[in-house]
């Protein structure tokens, strides 16, 4: 179920703020689902999201499904100087009462096979979430664009970024 | 094989050279790569289909990256902040720079998917790819390591390393900067190079 009808009213009257996508069930809460924008011959789209585990006891996400050839949970993993993805086995974990983070040079869903249909700037991408005991939650992710700056690529009107948050941007 | 080996090695001498003999940019290193040449002559395709050359690619300052479009994680982090730094020593500095992107995957890459990739990033970042040959032999030039994860079908992933390269066009390798280097990082210490040109 969605959770954020006053913060998407809020967010009309208050364009320059931006409020939390929110997703709930069970004792989870699955924040901020987003994606990026990708090139119109892409194979690829990328998922972030923020999973909160309110409950006491550990959670599992099992799997994601979405409308395209397959979908992996996967990490990035940097072992010296070589970068790598693997595919997570076996789920990942949501410990009792903690947050686990999807985000960039870390944990991601993997959308493979686009075939043609590229992710577009605040385009929606439903998919599904399926936790072990918790069972399964649709959520949407929202496209941003992939370079929020001046080059006038990338289709927003964001013309005055700030350097100091795009620290904050970059992977740890 | 010998001949070729020998115009490389010629080559790199020629490209480490004036660096060593007085290094106008004591001031801005930040990484030490000692003796060890990086970079050096390529021949690759170009986003239009046609080949060329680093000679033809690197006319002024450029950041140069290897990668992959299919890769959804890492190397659109590195490019999209590479295109962020390009912007702010642009703004910061009026510094205009040039960056490629350079396929490890050309299999798959080809040249409408690598120039469709870059243009995402920056008016200014071009993809290049190649023949699976010339995409080995510039690696090689980089000292750039990649291995494709194959599992049999076209969903197959690339192990990569991820650094990006600071060239000078007829000096060669200045800077490496990883992954953790921010877009302001690797603006203010491109800049301190171009300052010194």
């Amino acid at each position: 179920m969605k959770t954020d009808l006053f913060a998407a009213a809020g967010f009309a009257a208050l364009p320059f703020m931006a409020f939390a996508d929110e997703f709930a069930v069970g004792d989870l809460v699955i924040s901020d689902p987003i994606s990026y924008e990708t090139p119109v011959t892409a194979q690829t789209g990328v998922g972030y999201l923020s999973i909160t585990n309110t409950g006491d006891v550990d959670e599992t996400l099992i799997d994601v499904r979405a409308d395209f050839p397959r979908v992996m949970l996967h990490e990035t993993i940097t072992d010296g100087d070589i970068t790598r993805m693997q595919h997570v086995m076996g789920g990942l974990v949501i410990p009792a009462g903690a947050t686990v983070s999807l985000e960039p040079g870390s944990f991601h869903i993997m959308f493979m096979g686009l075939g043609g249909d590229p992710f577009e700037v605040n385009e929606d991408i439903p998919a599904t979430l399926v936790f072990e005991t918790a069972g399964e939650l649709d959520i949407v992710f929202k496209v941003e664009a992939r370079v929020p700056a001046t080059t006038g690529q990338t289709g927003t009107d964001m013309s005055d970024i700030d350097h100091d948050d795009m620290h904050e941007e970059d992977g740890e | 094989m010998i001949r070729l080996g020998l115009a490389m090695a010629g080559a790199l001498a020629a490209v480490s050279a004036p660096a060593l003999a007085q290094d106008q940019f004591a001031e801005c290193r930040a990484s030490t790569v000692g003796e060890a040449a990086i970079g050096g002559p390529f021949e690759l395709i170009d986003e239009t289909g046609n080949t060329v050359t680093d000679a033809d690619m690197i006319t002024r300052p450029t950041l140069v990256y290897f990668g992959y479009t299919f890769c959804p994680d890492a190397c659109p982090l590195d490019s999209a902040r590479n295109a962020l730094a390009m912007d702010f020593l642009e703004e910061d500095h009026g510094h205009e720079i040039d960056a490629l992107f350079i396929t490890i995957d050309p299999a798959r890459d080809t040249v409408d998917v690598v120039r469709d990739y870059a243009d995402v990033f920056h008016p200014r970042m071009i993809g290049l790819t190649g023949s699976e040959e010339q995409i080995a032999a510039a690696a090689q030039q980089y000292r750039v390591f990649y291995r494709a994860q194959r599992g049999g079908d076209e969903f197959y992933l690339v192990d990569h390393t991820t650094f990006t390269y600071l060239m000078l066009p007829g000096i060669g390798f200045a800077e490496f900067f990883r992954t953790s280097a921010t877009p302001d990082e690797v603006a203010e210490l491109t800049a301190c190079y171009v300052d010194n040109l």
